[in-house]
C-alpha cells in the first residue's frame, strides 16, 4: 500500500517476529476446530479470505488501508486467469491523493475480479472488505496463509 | 513548525501530516478531499497558508533590488498589484516562485513557498548585502523584514466575494484579480490580495500574529469549509498552476517551465535580471523542453512517470504531477516534454506500472478559471 502506510510498517518490523510467533500457535489451535473461513492480513493492508472447502481466498484492501487513502477513484485489477506469486504486484488502488499498490498476499492463480469496481470504486471506501473485494484467488500453496498475521496482530501492527 | 492555527485545526477534526517543515492539515474530520476539492469549485473554502513566507522590503532602491532578484516588471507595475514571479539562479534556473505586490516603489510585500523557506532566506540575504554595498544601493539601501509567525489565509471559491463582503464596508467589486488592499474586516484591518491557488475567485488574507484565530474564526462559519492540503493540490492542478518541488526546480528555466509570461517585455529585450543570459538565449532560441498538460486513458500518472513517442520507442519526457482530477473525471497531469512533442492535441504513451497508457497534450488551465475581473 501507499507510501506513508509502508513507512509506518517499516518502523514496525522489528515486532514482526513476535507476531510470526504468536501465528504459529494459533494455527495450531485452528487446525484443531477445522476452521473452514480464515482470515489473514498483510503488512501491506492487503486481507485474504480463505475458504478451505473450496481452495479460493477473496482478496481486499483492508477497512483502515481504504480510510487512509481516502477517496478511491480508480481499481487496477490482474486479469482473470494471471498467476503469481506471494509479494508480486497485482494491481492498484487509486484515490486523488495517491496510487497504492496492491501486492498478491499469496500465490497462486486470479479465477474471478470485482467487475463491479471499474464502474464503482467508490466501493472501496464503502465496503471495503467486502463488497469492495478486489479478486479471488486459487492459492498455489495454503499453507502461505500461516505466514501473515491474525487481525488482532495486524491492528496492532498499526496501532501501535 | 506549527502555524498560528495548529490549535484551531486540531480542534476541527484535522489530520495533519508533515508539509515543508510544518504540521499541516491534509484534511478535516471524515470530509473526503473530493467532497473538499467540490466544495471550492462550487461554494467556497477556507486554507491555512500560513506556513508561507511573508517578507517585506523596503527602501528607496526596492524596486531596482528586485527587479534583479526577478524578470518581472516592477517599475510598471500598479500600486497594489501583485504579479507571479520567480527567483532566478545565475543559470537562469528557478530557486522559488513568488507572488510580488507592489505598495509602493519602495515597498513590496513578497509571499514565497515554506518548502524554500532556507534557500530563499539565504539568498535573500547574500543578495541584499551585495546590493547595499554597490553603487546602486548606496543611492538608498533596502531592507528585508520577515513576518514571521503572522498567518495567511486563502477564502477561495465562488461564493468567497459574497462571504468577505458580508464582512466589510469596502466595496470588493473594485478590488480586481491581482490587486490588493487594505480591508477592515470586523474591525481588523488586514491586507486583502485578491487571487489565489485553487483557478477560482478568491482572497488571500495576512493577519498579525495575535489576530490570526479570531480573524480565522470569523471568515469559517457556513457556507465556509475547512480545506486540507490534499484538495488544494488537486485544485491547484486543475487550475494549471506549479508546485515548486515537483514541477519546477532549480534546473528548470520560467522560459521551459511555461512562465515566460512573468518576464516583463522590456526586460526581455533588456535583461539586467540574475540568470538574464540563459532565460534570453532560450526566448531567442526555443527552450529545449517545455512544460505541458496531459490527459491520460486509464490509470493516472504521478510524478516521475515517463513520457514515450506515440510508438513507445522514445522517451521524451517526465511527467511531474499528475491525479484523476475530480472536476473533470479524467487523469490530468503536467510534466516536461521535448520540444517538437509539446503541440496540444499530440498523442503520446505514459508508463503507469510498467504498462504504456495512451495520453493526448491538452491545454492548461485544465479547468476554466473564475476570477473576477471587474
Amino acid at each position: 500500500m501507499q507510501a506513508s502506510l509502508r513507512s509506518l510498517t517499516r518502523a514496525r518490523a522489528s515486532f514482526a517476529p513476535a507476531w510470526r510467533m504468536s501465528q504459529t500457535a494459533q494455527h495450531v489451535s485452528a487446525m484443531r476446530f477445522r476452521a473452514v473461513h480464515t482470515k489473514r492480513y498483510t503488512v501491506e493492508h492487503e486481507l485474504v479470505n480463505f475458504d478451505d472447502a473450496t481452495g479460493v481466498g477473496i482478496v481486499s484492501i483492508t477497512d483502515h488501508a481504504q480510510s487512509v487513502l481516502g477517496d478511491v477513484v480508480y481499481v487496477e485489477l490482474p486479469a482473470v486467469g494471471t498467476s503469481f506469486q506471494q509479494g508480486d504486484q497485482i494491481g492498484a488502488v487509486e484515490s486523488v491523493k495517491a496510487a497504492s499498490d496492491i501486492y498478491a498476499p499469496v500465490s497462486g492463480t486470479v479465477e474471478e475480479i470485482n467487475e463491479q469496481l471499474a464502474d464503482q470504486p467508490g466501493l472501496l471506501n464503502k465496503s471495503a472488505e467486502s463488497q469492495g473485494w478486489l479478486c479471488k484467488i486459487r492459492l498455489s500453496d495454503p499453507s502461505e496463509m500461516d505466514k501473515l498475521m491474525t487481525e488482532e496482530d495486524y491492528k496492532k501492527s498499526y496501532e501501535e | 513548525m506549527k502555524t498560528g492555527l495548529y490549535d484551531f485545526h486540531i480542534a476541527h477534526q484535522a489530520k495533519m501530516v508533515p508539509f515543508a517543515g510544518y504540521s499541516m492539515p491534509l484534511s478535516y474530520g471524515n470530509v473526503g478531499q473530493i467532497v473538499s476539492h467540490n466544495h471550492v469549485r462550487h461554494s467556497v473554502g477556507i486554507f491555512d497558508v500560513g506556513h508561507m513566507v511573508q517578507s517585506n522590503f523596503r527602501g528607496k532602491t526596492a524596486t531596482e533590488f528586485l527587479e534583479w532578484l526577478t524578470p518581472s516588471s516592477l517599475a510598471s507595475l500598479k500600486p497594489y498589484s501583485s504579479t507571479l514571479s520567480v527567483l532566478l539562479n545565475e543559470q537562469g534556473g528557478i530557486i522559488d516562485d513568488t507572488i510580488v505586490t507592489k505598495h509602493a516603489p519602495d515597498a513590496f510585500y513578497v509571499v514565497t513557498n515554506a518548502g524554500r523557506r532556507d534557500e530563499d532566506l539565504a539568498w535573500f540575504k547574500q543578495k541584499l548585502e551585495e546590493w547595499n554595498v554597490s553603487d546602486n544601493g548606496k543611492a538608498g539601501p533596502v531592507e528585508h523584514e520577515i513576518l514571521d509567525n503572522w498567518g495567511l489565509v486563502a477564502l477561495q471559491g465562488p461564493e468567497a466575494a459574497s462571504y468577505l463582503q458580508s464582512l466589510t464596508s469596502f466595496d470588493l467589486t473594485k478590488l480586481t484579480f491581482g490587486t490588493s488592499a487594505f480591508v477592515p474586516i470586523e474591525g481588523f484591518n488586514l491586507h486583502v490580495a485578491r487571487g489565489g491557488y485553487t483557478g477560482e475567485d478568491g482572497f488571500e488574507i495576512s493577519i498579525p500574529p495575535s489576530q490570526t484565530v479570531e480573524v480565522t474564526k470569523l471568515l469559517c462559519k457556513p457556507p465556509v469549509q475547512l480545506i486540507g492540503l490534499g484538495a488544494r493540490d488537486s485544485l491547484r492542478l486543475e487550475a494549471g498552476m506549479c508546485l515548486y518541488g515537483s514541477d519546477l526546480d532549480e534546473t528548470t528555466t520560467p522560459v521551459e517551465a511555461g512562465l515566460s509570461w512573468v518576464i516583463g517585455k522590456e526586460r526581455k529585450e533588456n535583461g539586467g535580471f540574475i540568470g538574464a543570459e540563459e532565460v534570453l538565449r532560450q526566448l531567442k532560441e526555443g527552450p529545449a523542453r517545455r512544460r505541458v498538460g496531459l490527459v491520460i486513458e486509464g490509470a493516472p500518472a504521478r510524478h516521475g512517470a515517463i513520457i514515450f513517442s506515440s510508438s513507445g520507442t522514445e522517451q521524451i519526457g517526465t511527467v511531474t504531477s499528475g491525479i484523476p482530477s475530480p472536476t473533470l473525471g479524467k487523469n490530468i497531469a503536467m510534466g516536461y516534454i521535448k520540444t517538437g512533442w509539446h503541440k496540444k492535441g499530440t498523442e503520446v504513451q505514459v508508463e503507469v506500472r510498467k504498462q504504456l497508457r495512451k495520453a493526448v497534450l491538452t491545454p492548461m488551465p485544465f479547468s476554466k478559471p473564475n476570477y473576477w475581473r471587474g
